[in-house]
Parts: C-alpha cells; structure tokens; sequence
C-alpha cells in the first residue's frame, strides 16, 4: 500500500524540519573562539612574565592550564552545558580535545581501569590524535622536501 | 494483522520516574521519583534496572498481589541483550519473557500478554519497560558528559520505569484490540530526527488497524504515537492525508510532546522519547482519564526507531517499527 517514494517522503520531512540557527551559531563560536584565543595569549604573557620562561615554554604552560581546567569544568558536571551554548567556540580550541577525553574518562571509569577507561579513554579524541599524527607527517615530508628541513 | 479480544482488561499500572519528567507537566501523576538520575546506585544501568524494580514493587502494592500470584512478565528495554528487563525481573522469580521493539516494546509485551490471556493460556501479566537518559546516550551516542551540539529535531531519552498489569478479570479498562506494526524503512537515517524514521510505521500501523476494523480516525476519543516530537507530529498529520487520506488532526497528540514542558524544558529539544516515554504518559495520565470517563477509546501507536549505531556508521538507513493497542473505558 505504500506508494509514497522515498524521495517524495524526503520532500515531506524537509518540509517539517525547523531551520537551525547556522549564523547565530557561528557567530557565538567565532566571539567564544575568540574569547579562549586571547585567554591563551593572556596566559603565555603571564607565564612569560611571572616566571621568565621563554615564550615556546610559556605556550606549553597555557595549553596545560586550559586542558586542566576544561577536564575539571568537565568533572565537575557543567562543561557540557557550556559547549552546547558555545558550540565549536569550545570544541575546536584544545578545550574541545580535553572535554572528549574527560567526558569518556568519567563515562567509562565503572567498567574499570583496563576494558573500560583505558580502553575508552580516546573513544572521541582518537580520531583526531590519528589524523593529527598523519598530516603532521604529510607536512613533515613537504616541508623537508621544499625547504630542505628549514 | 489486528486482532479483537473478549476478556482483556487493564486493572492498574505503575510509574517511577527521574528528575526531568518529575519537572514536566505530568510530574504529579507519577507514583515514585527520584531527584538524583543515579537514584542510588553505582552507574547509569544499574539505576535503570531500579527504575524498572521500583515500578514491578509499586505495582504489586497496587494490585494487592503475591509475586506467586504472577503467571508471567514480559518486559523490553534499550541496553543491550535487554539488561535492565532481565536483571530487574530476576528477583521475582516469575516466568519472563524479553521483547524488544525499541520504543515501541510496552505495545509489543502487551500485545503477546492480551493474546496468551485471550486464549486461555495464563490468568495475567505484567508487562514492563524502562528506559534512562544517560545509559541511552552512553550507548547509542557520546559519553553523557560529552556536549555535543545538537538540532532541533532531536529528542531527549526519558528516564523511567512502567509496568502494567493486565488480567482477565473484568475491570474499567478493556483491551479491546491490538494491532503489529511491520518493520518500515523510508529511506531516513539521520539519527537525530527520528520523528522522520518514524512517522511512516505509525502511520502504517495506524492505518492497517483502523482499515482492518473497518473504522474512522473519528471513532477514536484519541489517537496517540508513542514518542515522535513536535515535528515528527507535524509529519505524522501531513502523511497520513496525503498517503491515505486520513485527517487525524483533530484528535491526534504525540505523547513525546506531553511528557515535558516544551517551552520551560529546553534541553529536551523535539521531545520525549524512548520506550518509557510512551509507557509514562499512558499509564499515569491516560489511563486516569480513561477510568474517571473523559476518553472511552483511544488508541496508542507506540513508535520504535530500530537503530543501529553500527548500521548507522555504515551508511544503512534506519528501520522503523510501530505497534498499537486499543484501549476502552468500560463500566
């Protein structure tokens, strides 16, 4: 009895499907994005400056300092809410790699420490450590083979 | 495949829920609560199971029944290999029989409980299902503190148990008939709008049982699916005229929308949805206003989403399952 085809039935759905928000989306990520960009760039001041490290070691510092408080934002139970306001503004920066691998770490923590946190740990964050290591290699080549390691 | 029966009958149910739906707009007519969504225990399926013990305890109470007293449960749920219902039951030492039809799983126990108690089989059942947020979203999607953006469309998983107990001793609300869904696949596989997978199977179902009983959508007090969202709703109307030229608007809801205040309760997005969704609703404010006599027929279309995260990801549309029950205030 059905007779509707599968793309007429697409038609119907897309009639009904509500418009999401993509500006207002974008805009929010880009002024949040923003907001950790020059946190970031606060912090390596402040490192720099505070302790007289160089600039590359007051780099390291930051990215430990947002990972440690995204993970603790994260366990304390309200980072989640704060990522589906703020959309990509939080995933993209190192803030969005941190949050992945916490939310597993706690998700998984009841399984145990091999089959379910080890094993679980970068259920999310795999993906980008993989493709991360072999672009970073791509990248790699090219730059040794036109610029001679430079 | 609609069948009739004589002598089965609906004597009492029972419902726990977790904080959301407490907050929601039936939050009064619920017989437990609990405010934490661990409700005690170690992890999120070991509070499902819970939920679904606390709601089989309740009902006992409510029947003034023995466990020994039970021919038969027959109970379905989300987790894998049917954990919650398995796990929860083994205490009661009662014959169990594990369904699954995704949301849809309260319709299917009660359908195979009517049809063993029609045919003289067992006196009565206990049919059952659960189902929680957070184990849901820890098995089917991302790790439950993991926020990820979602649309509109999407729906929330209601955390609960339900049970009900259905007899051959005569009382205010008959089973009337009850009709299988067939498993239907439209061509949809987005996850996150499974209003869209499954407004075809309800509508199918909705069909077959008012075409088999020769009846118009009129007949019915009410008409309701089991968790399609607003939007799955709007779906539902605008199919059923075209595909049979059916116009339910006028005495149809979607108990997904009724569960939660759409407006106050943001984070629930489209609306209810898993298999204690449907359950919650029917069993507390339903079946009141069926044994007060403000409805005297309704139909309740639970809908299932048979979805595979592991099909998903290879690119298989999402198959879809709906099974309806026909319920009657009797005097």
């Amino acid at each position: 009895m059905i007779s509707l085809e599968n793309k007429d039935y697409k038609k119907l759905v897309d009639k009904h499907k509500p418009k999401e928000t993509r500006v207002q989306n974008a805009f929010i990520a880009f002024i949040i994005g923003g907001i950790v960009g020059v946190l970031g760039q606060l912090l390596i001041e402040f490192y720099s400056y505070f302790l007289d490290i160089s600039t590359k070691d007051a780099s390291a510092f930051m990215l430990v300092t947002l990972i440690f408080f995204a993970s603790l934002f994260t366990a304390l139970g309200f980072f989640d809410k704060w990522v589906n306001f703020a959309k990509c503004g939080l995933i993209i920066p190192i803030t969005g790699f941190a949050h992945s691998m916490a939310s597993a770490g706690i998700e998984y923590k009841k399984e145990g420490p091999i089959y379910g946190l080890g094993s679980n740990i970068f259920k999310l964050a795999g993906s980008v450590i993989l493709y991360g290591i072999v672009s970073a290699w791509f990248f790699g080549m090219i730059r040794y083979l036109l610029m001679g390691g430079m | 495949m609609t069948y009739k029966y004589d002598n089965v009958y609906l004597l009492d149910a029972s419902t726990v829920v977790g904080p959301y739906e407490k907050k929601g707009p039936l939050g009064d007519k619920f017989d437990k609560s609990y405010d934490d969504l661990y409700n005690g225990e170690k992890s999120w399926e070991q509070a499902e199971v819970k939920l679904l013990e606390d709601s089989i305890d309740i009902l006992l109470k409510k029947i003034k029944k023995n466990k020994s007293d039970i021919d038969l449960i027959v109970s379905g749920d989300l987790l894998n290999q049917v954990t919650s219902s398995s796990y929860a039951v083994q205490k009661y030492n009662i014959p169990f029989l594990g369904v699954y039809s995704a949301c849809a799983s309260s319709v299917e126990g009660i359908i195979i409980a009517s049809s063993m108690i029609d045919s003289g089989k067992i006196n009565n059942c206990i049919v059952s299902t659960s189902s929680h947020n957070m184990s849901s979203e820890k098995q089917f999607r991302n790790p439950t503190e993991y926020g990820a953006p979602k649309p509109k469309t999407a729906t929330f998983t209601a955390t609960g148990g339900a049970s009900a107990y259905i007899t051959n001793e005569k009382s205010k609300i008959k089973i009337e008939s009850t009709t299988i869904g067939k498993v239907i696949d439209k061509g949809q596989n987005d996850p996150l709008n499974m209003g869209a997978v499954m407004a075809p199977a309800a509508a199918d179902t909705i069909y077959r049982h008012l075409r088999d009983l020769n009846r118009d959508p009129s007949y019915y007090d009410l008409i309701l699916t089991g968790d399609l969202g607003v939007y799955g709703k709007e779906i539902l109307i605008d199919y059923m005229k075209s595909e049979y030229g059916l116009d339910i608007s006028n005495n149809y809801n979607d108990m997904g929308t009724m569960l939660y205040d759409l407006k106050e309760q943001s984070e629930v997005m489209a609306g209810g949805s898993g298999p204690v969704c449907s359950a919650l609703v029917c069993y507390s404010h339903i079946l009141s206003l069926l044994k007060k006599g403000t409805l005297k027929r309704v139909l309740i279309a639970a809908t299932g989403a048979l979805f595979s995260p592991t099909f998903v990801y290879q690119h298989i549309d999402i198959n879809a399952i709906s099974h309806a029950v026909s319920l009657e205030a009797i005097k």
